[in-house]
């Protein structure tokens, strides 16, 4: 067989771009896409929407938060689009590229309800328009033992978790993908999972800086696949915790249900913490396949939190993390 | 691909020399028609392969290893299942040619059982053997696949004629009855290694069982 092994010497040529240049080349892409921006809004002087048209690019994306190790290359934005679990439309992982095509993200609307001071139903563009989105370039661990780099296009929960005044009972935040069966066809059959899919974050992990609602990647707003038109990112935990298409926000005293914890609790937890010392009974956790867009990727070491040990690590003192995972 | 070994009927059609028979051409052509054919899943990836190698926008999707490793086990349990339909096949339809692509099928089976593990340990894990063992291990459907691969390896090395003589048919027969547990093991690890949406490694089951239920319907009457 034509297999080449890498090794660990080797450098990888993502290794000898340097990361100013290649932000560089990012700025320059933006920049064009911000002179085919005005363009366009130049002939179509409509309401200006929160999210730039299909095929369009964000303008001036604040660069947010953004550590990567050196052997972090971003994942191509065919990976990005084309590997998906989103169970909603199939469960295998080109599936939600192929079926999602009747899936229409907007309009939308958010509800917001539970123990807040500021409940009610918001339509996206409100939901989104009090905030700067930023740029945020996060690992991905899937539970599956893959990951990803990915440049998301998001906000910071925590500033819109503020703005619903939470009342100090509110212990937990839940999230609700929505269900609509007939443009989600993964929906059509109960046994794969209880619709709506459920999350949850603790209060405080909800309002880590690291937590972003993303309405983009790669400088361009969600495709379905990804969760369009709005869903959760929690680098440190893996990532069934990023529930998509999200429409409803609670706010509850008790622990949500999860929907993969009510599906096999053995195997998922409500915390879903990245740890290679927490093995899952399908996969070791201690190594993890990153999908660069190489044909044979090798394994590498999982980090505990994902590599994000440093900001969210305080949450979790003094829990036994093998008992809550 | 030799007619040696075929019954005493076709010594009589080669001297009698018809200008031209169905029946003959079907004889010959069944096993290396069907040897091409058990070929192609396998050609079909190595072309993948080598596009994905080039650089080129293959089949094999953001998570190469996986695909290969999921594609070459979705065949390995076919071949298996379709090994297993001759004898129900023969006893519905009376085809009794088909009794010559047993064994053919059911090597077939185990060669791709092979190439599937040996894509799991050596391109997925590297031979790092620390790393598999734990996997056997602690993973259910993992230590029932190797199960599996454990039962089918004596069925190969047993599978030529000097084995069956060396054996005698009623040792060799009961020995290949290993085949129907590595069969039921295989849908197992499917069943295992599936998180939900359970249709696919359902209808490898069910099909298990209406080729079970053939042959005892068969032994019975």
């Amino acid at each position: 067989m034509l297999i080449r092994h890498k090794k660990a010497s080797d450098v990888a040529s993502h290794e000898i771009t340097p990361e100013s240049v290649y932000l560089n080349r990012r700025r320059f892409i933006q920049a064009s896409g911000l002179a085919a921006g005005s363009i366009m809004m130049g002939a179509a002087p409509s309401e200006a929407a929160v999210l730039p048209a299909k095929g369009a690019k964000f303008a001036d994306l604040k660069k947010g938060y953004s550590k990567l190790g050196k052997d972090d290359a971003l994942t191509p934005f065919d990976g990005v689009t084309t590997y998906n679990n989103y169970y909603e439309f199939g469960t295998g992982k080109s599936d939600p590229a192929k079926t999602s095509g009747a899936f229409k993200p907007l309009p939308w609307k958010v509800k917001v309800d539970g123990l807040c001071a500021k409940p009610g139903t918001i339509d996206f563009d409100e939901f989104i328009k009090p905030h700067t989105i930023e740029e945020r370039v996060y690992r991905m661990r899937c539970v599956e033992a893959w990951s990803m780099v990915i440049p998301w296009a998001g906000i910071p929960l925590a500033e819109i978790i503020k703005r619903f005044e939470p009342q100090s009972s509110a212990k937990y935040i839940q999230f609700e993908t929505i269900v609509r069966p007939e443009e989600m066809p993964g929906q059509r059959s109960s046994y794969i999972l209880p619709w709506p899919y459920i999350e949850g974050l603790r209060m405080d992990e909800a309002m880590n800086p690291l937590a972003i609602l993303a309405v983009g990647l790669y400088d361009q707003p969600l495709l379905a696949q990804n969760g369009a038109p709005l869903r959760l990112v929690v680098p440190w935990k893996y990532g069934f915790k990023g529930v998509k298409s999200i429409v409803r926000i609670s706010f509850t005293e008790t622990e949500p249900k999860n929907t993969w914890r009510v599906m096999n609790a053995d195997e998922y937890g409500f915390y879903a913490n990245v740890n290679p010392k927490v093995d899952h009974p399908r996969w070791t956790q201690a190594s993890e396949r990153r999908l660069t867009g190489g044909f044979l990727e090798g394994r590498r070491a999982t980090l505990m939190f994902n590599g994000y040990e440093e900001e969210v690590a305080h949450l979790y003192t003094g829990m036994d993390l093998a008992k809550f995972y | 691909m030799s007619d040696q070994s075929l019954p005493s009927s076709d010594a009589e059609a080669a001297t009698s020399k018809p200008p031209f028979s169905w029946d003959r051409f079907l004889r010959r052509a069944l096993k290396p028609v069907v040897f091409l054919l058990c070929l192609w899943p396998l050609t079909w990836l190595l072309v993948q392969v080598a596009i994905a190698f080039k650089g080129g926008s293959s089949a094999l999707g953001a998570n190469p290893i996986e695909f290969m490793i999921r594609y070459l086990g979705d065949w390995a349990l076919r071949f298996l299942l379709i090994a297993l339909a001759v004898t129900p096949l023969r006893i519905v339809t009376g085809w009794n040619i088909v009794a010559r692509l047993r064994r053919m099928l059911g090597l077939f089976a185990f060669f791709y059982v092979c190439v599937h593990v040996m894509t799991y340990v050596g391109v997925d894990h590297t031979f790092d053997w620390a790393a598999i063992w734990a996997d056997i291990v602690k993973r259910t459907y993992i230590t029932v696949g190797m199960a599996a691969l454990l039962m089918l390896t004596p069925l190969a090395i047993t599978s030529t004629d000097k084995m069956i003589r060396r054996l005698g048919g009623a040792r060799w027969r009961k020995l290949h009855m290993l085949v129907y547990p590595a069969a039921i093991a295989g849908v197992i690890h499917y069943f295992l290694m599936i998180k939900a949406g359970f249709q696919l490694p359902l209808i490898h089951a069910v099909i298990l069982t209406v080729l079970f239920g053939i042959r005892l319907y068969k032994k019975r009457t």
